[in-house]
């Protein structure tokens, strides 16, 4: 009963939840955004949606043999030596996604000594760990909310850095570990710190869908997929194909992509109207704002590009008002509605 | 046990042995059966029913996740010098369905590492959940893998005949199903959908995995050529299996026909007789290949009849007590997660330095230096070769984890204001309670009695949620609610935590006792048990004018007495840290 590769499901087979879809997109086509966490019940397709976007996303392009999936025409450093090695040669691969569980140990998520080798050879190689594994992918923790604080502190430093770093063993390894980090909890469980909270750059909220309808229609493709993967998928072609399109010419575009002062200025009278604190909320709505006027395949960021990206990247970021009970979504709606007129 | 309980008993094992051919014929994609019994004869006529059927594999009790991917054998290796793999459980399991017994005792790790697999297509599961159902303080299995095990089956109320069981005879094989498929259901996933919606399910995954038991049911009916058109026993067997124990509500009652909506409502759970498969199979017996088949049914009405034989237990029990609503969600891991997270046992080993609180973890240490020692230089003293990458640390829950629980007088008029400070104090506390890991609890007492408000959390949102909707007014019962917050504290002192009583009343009780014992003799002698117990607490006076009957209470019980005429949120967390020396 050997589990051949499962067929991902169609990332724009997912019935509704257009925030996370959305919020999924802009990170993947500005990897820089730091990450997205979604909230929310269980059985919302959160999985479902990360592990779709990763499996639509073309196979890169790395050097062979690297196990750190380097990009042929990186210039960075690289452990294994690629640099050197590179040539004209290079292999393709699919967009790692990596299921980071909630157990797992230090060792196994920065890598350690390949005790194999080591005990059969007696040579001290590096063994790496699964953040080498989702460099250059998607790096998924479900209930990030109950992983043990030191891992989570580990793993968002790495995030931001883009860097692994492992002193072990009289080992001294440093290798890339650039990967979009997505989180996923259910606030009623516990809660994040908010000093972690902040270090993600977007955050959405999934509920549940209640319109019966949507429901239905979530069932029925689900079955249908079950019972004909290939046919289902074949049937989302056209869709699954003019996204992927338009996350690479959003890439394309992005480096090109103006903000303008004016938009510098609204970004910061967003941030400071609703409370935002700190430099990283405003960075993080520009940032958001720019990939979001990309995939629309706008060069110049407009007001209704910052509206429209607002709520995910400065919710998690309000001060907390424990005794005004408006939600972070109410207050953003609001300011935004004061200042940017539809 | 109602008259109605051996049909019952017996419905529900057939239903049980139907779930194990499901199982069987679903493959992966249903993740597996959760099934809720106490260790004894029935759970183990099952375990037998399941073996004759497929081969199972038990998760061992010492597993942790790591175990469940494999990986060096180290014992193994170090005696014959050269790397030997060990498979990993999972690995193992291939082709067999995995048994996890006493589920419930899962830590929250390997719980994740389990719903993990079952997402990239791991063997079956079968967890045995153990814990006992009238507890209601017993561990939970994690909803996240609860979640996605598709069939729920309930045994604690089946009664297996005695007779058979003495003379070990082997259970009744399964495939003792539905005896007639019954007619083609129209729109078998539209039904399934409308079906958990009208039963409260709130979970997308339950509706899909329904659909897929009902496939599956139809392909253990050796009926393969008919996948595309499920049938009513398919319908039942989805609807009894994954709809009905995940069931929150009762779907609201029919216009037309099927059984009276109030008998429901009253009746002892399950309700009595089943509502019987409906009747087309009487018709068409036999004759199916013939005759022309009747038109396709609307099974929506039917699916939530078989869902009702499976209701979870208690629910009717909580929806005739009006305390639903709040049940399911309450019922839910969120305590019993971050209770294993945070309880006596060990928090796990990682590489660290000893010292600075850190106790060295010495099997781990030497167990991590072991393989090298081979190609580390020799040391002259022939000892062990250490260093310092070696060194692991065993971890514990801080000791200064603390839960603050409130206890509240919400009766007489003054209740309202001082229940909206007390729910204020609860989230300022709660607010700056990320930092430090604290909990807070609430116990509210009015009438004749006291309730626990909310459990003990650390979640602004769920407290926010369940606090919302509390009321006040009537008698002042202060010993109840003095005895329940202690227990409530006892409760938190054995799980490790440090407990803080808060009292928030005015000390003048007016319910309790007993014909010798005068309710505020009954408030003093509960207030001393307190002293007894050694738990900490404040005791705020907020009477406008405060009397006696407050400082002696707060003596009796060994408290800190505040008096604060007029409550505010602030005022009371100010002293709540005052009293706990900032530990909270």
């Amino acid at each position: 009963m050997a589990t051949p590769a499962r067929t991902p499901f169609p990332f724009t087979a997912i019935v509704g939840q257009a925030e996370m879809k959305q919020a999924l997109l802009l990170a993947a086509v500005e990897p820089r955004l730091g990450g997205v966490m979604v909230f929310g019940d269980r059985g919302t397709g959160k999985s479902t949606a990360v592990r779709a976007l990763a499996g639509l996303l073309p196979p890169m392009k790395v050097v062979p043999g690297c196990r750190y999936k380097c990009a042929p025409d990186d210039r960075s450093p690289c452990i294994e030596g690629c640099r050197e090695r590179a040539g004209k040669q290079t292999e393709e691969s699919a967009v790692p996604f990596v299921d980071l569980p909630l157990g797992a140990t230090e060792d196994r998520v920065v890598g350690s000594l390949d005790l194999e080798r080591a005990l059969a050879t007696g040579e001290k190689r590096f063994e790496p760990g699964l953040l080498a594994k989702a460099n250059r992918g998607f790096l998924y923790i479900d209930e990030i909310n109950l992983l043990e604080d030191h891992l989570v502190d580990l793993l968002l430093d790495v995030a931001v850095s883009g860097t692994n770093v492992v002193e072990r063993e009289g080992l001294s390894i440093r290798h890339p570990a650039r990967f979009i980090l997505v989180g996923s909890g259910n606030p009623e469980e516990g809660e994040l710190r908010p000093q972690l909270l902040d270090r993600f750059g977007l955050s959405v909220d999934v509920r549940t869908p209640t319109d019966i309808g949507d429901r239905i229609e979530i069932v029925k493709r689900c079955d249908r997929f079950d019972r004909d993967p290939a046919g289902f998928v074949a049937e989302f072609e056209d869709s699954e194909q003019h996204t992927l399109e338009a996350i690479a010419k959003a890439r394309k575009l992005l480096p090109k992509v103006q903000v303008e002062d004016e938009m510098l200025g609204l970004g910061a009278q967003l941030c400071s109207a609703v409370g935002a604190d700190g430099l990283r909320g405003e960075l993080t709505l520009l940032r958001a704002a720019r990939a979001q006027a990309a995939l629309a395949g706008k060069k110049h960021v407009k007001p209704h590009h910052l509206a429209e990206v607002a709520t995910m990247a400065l919710r998690h970021r309000l001060r907390r008002n424990v005794l005004d009970d408006t939600g972070s979504t109410a207050r953003i709606t609001r300011a935004i509605a004061e200042l940017i007129p539809a | 046990m109602t008259p109605s309980g051996e049909d019952d008993s017996n419905e529900r094992w057939a239903l049980a042995l139907a779930a194990i051919d499901v199982l069987v014929a679903a493959g992966n994609g249903i993740g597996g059966i959760l099934l809720r019994a106490r260790p004894g004869p029935v759970r183990d006529a099952w375990a037998d029913a399941l073996n004759l059927v497929v081969p199972t594999r038990r998760l061992p009790a010492s597993a942790d996740a790591e175990a469940m991917d494999g990986g060096l054998d180290l014992t193994a290796t170090l005696a014959s010098g050269k790397p030997v793999h060990r498979a990993g459980i999972l690995a193992d399991a291939q082709g067999k369905a995995l048994v996890v017994p006493m589920a419930e005792r899962l830590n929250p790790a390997l719980a994740a590492r389990l719903a993990t697999a079952i997402d990239d297509g791991a063997p079956p599961l079968v967890l045995f959940d153990e814990g006992d159902p009238e507890d209601a303080e017993r561990d939970r299995i994690p909803q996240g893998l609860a979640d996605r095990l598709a069939i729920h089956i309930d045994l604690n109320s089946v009664r297996l005949p005695m007779a058979e069981l003495i003379a070990g005879e082997a259970p009744p094989p399964p495939l003792e199903m539905l005896a007639e498929p019954g007619a083609i259901a129209k729109d078998p996933e539209t039904a399934l959908a409308v079906a958990a919606a009208a039963l409260g399910i709130a979970s997308v995954r339950a509706p899909i995995m329904a659909v897929r038991v009902a496939r599956a049911h139809a392909r253990a009916d050796e009926r393969p050529d008919d996948i595309e058109q499920l049938r009513e026993a398919d319908m039942a067997a989805a609807a009894a299996l994954v709809l009905g124990p995940r069931a929150t509500r009762l779907p609201p009652p029919p216009e037309e026909e099927s059984p009276p909506p109030e008998e429901q409502l009253d009746d002892q759970p399950p309700p009595e007789e089943p509502p019987p498969p409906p009747p087309p199979s009487d018709d068409n017996q036999g004759d199916d290949q013939e005759q022309p088949e009747p038109p396709p049914f609307d099974p929506t009405d039917m699916i939530l009849d078989a869902a009702q034989t499976a209701l979870p237990p208690g629910l009717l029990d909580a929806l005739a007590a009006g305390t639903m609503g709040k049940a399911p969600k309450a019922s839910g891991s969120s305590g019993a997660k971050q209770k294993s997270i945070t309880s006596g046992r060990p928090a796990g080993v990682r590489p660290g330095m000893p010292g600075r609180g850190a106790r060295l973890a010495l099997i781990e240490t030497i167990k991590t230096a072991a393989p090298w020692q081979k190609i580390r230089p020799a040391r002259e003293d022939g000892r062990l070769a250490i260093r310092t990458d070696d060194l692991r640390i065993r971890r514990f829950v801080a000791q200064t984890q603390s839960t603050t629980i409130f206890a509240v007088d919400a009766s007489g008029s003054a209740a309202f204001a001082r229940l909206a400070e007390a729910k204020g104090a609860v989230e300022l506390l709660l607010a700056e309670a990320y930092v430090k890991r604290a909990e807070v609890a609430l116990v509210a007492f009015r009438g004749t009695e006291a309730a626990l408000a909310l459990p003990p959390t650390r979640s602004l949102p769920r407290a926010k949620k369940e606090l919302a909707g509390l009321a006040g007014g009537g008698g002042t019962p202060i010993a109840a609610g003095l005895d329940l917050a202690r227990k409530v504290a006892e409760g938190e002192k054995s799980r490790g935590r440090t407990a803080l009583v808060v009292v928030l009343t005015d000390g003048r009780a007016n319910v309790g006792g007993s014909a010798t014992q005068s309710p505020q003799d009954a408030a003093l002698a509960s207030a001393r048990a307190f002293r007894v117990s050694g738990i900490a607490c404040v005791f705020i006076d907020c009477s406008p004018r405060p009397r006696p009957q407050g400082a002696e209470l707060a003596n009796a019980m060994g408290a800190r007495l505040v008096t604060l005429p007029r409550v505010d949120a602030k005022s009371v967390v100010a002293a709540v840290k005052a009293a706990s020396g900032g530990a909270v």
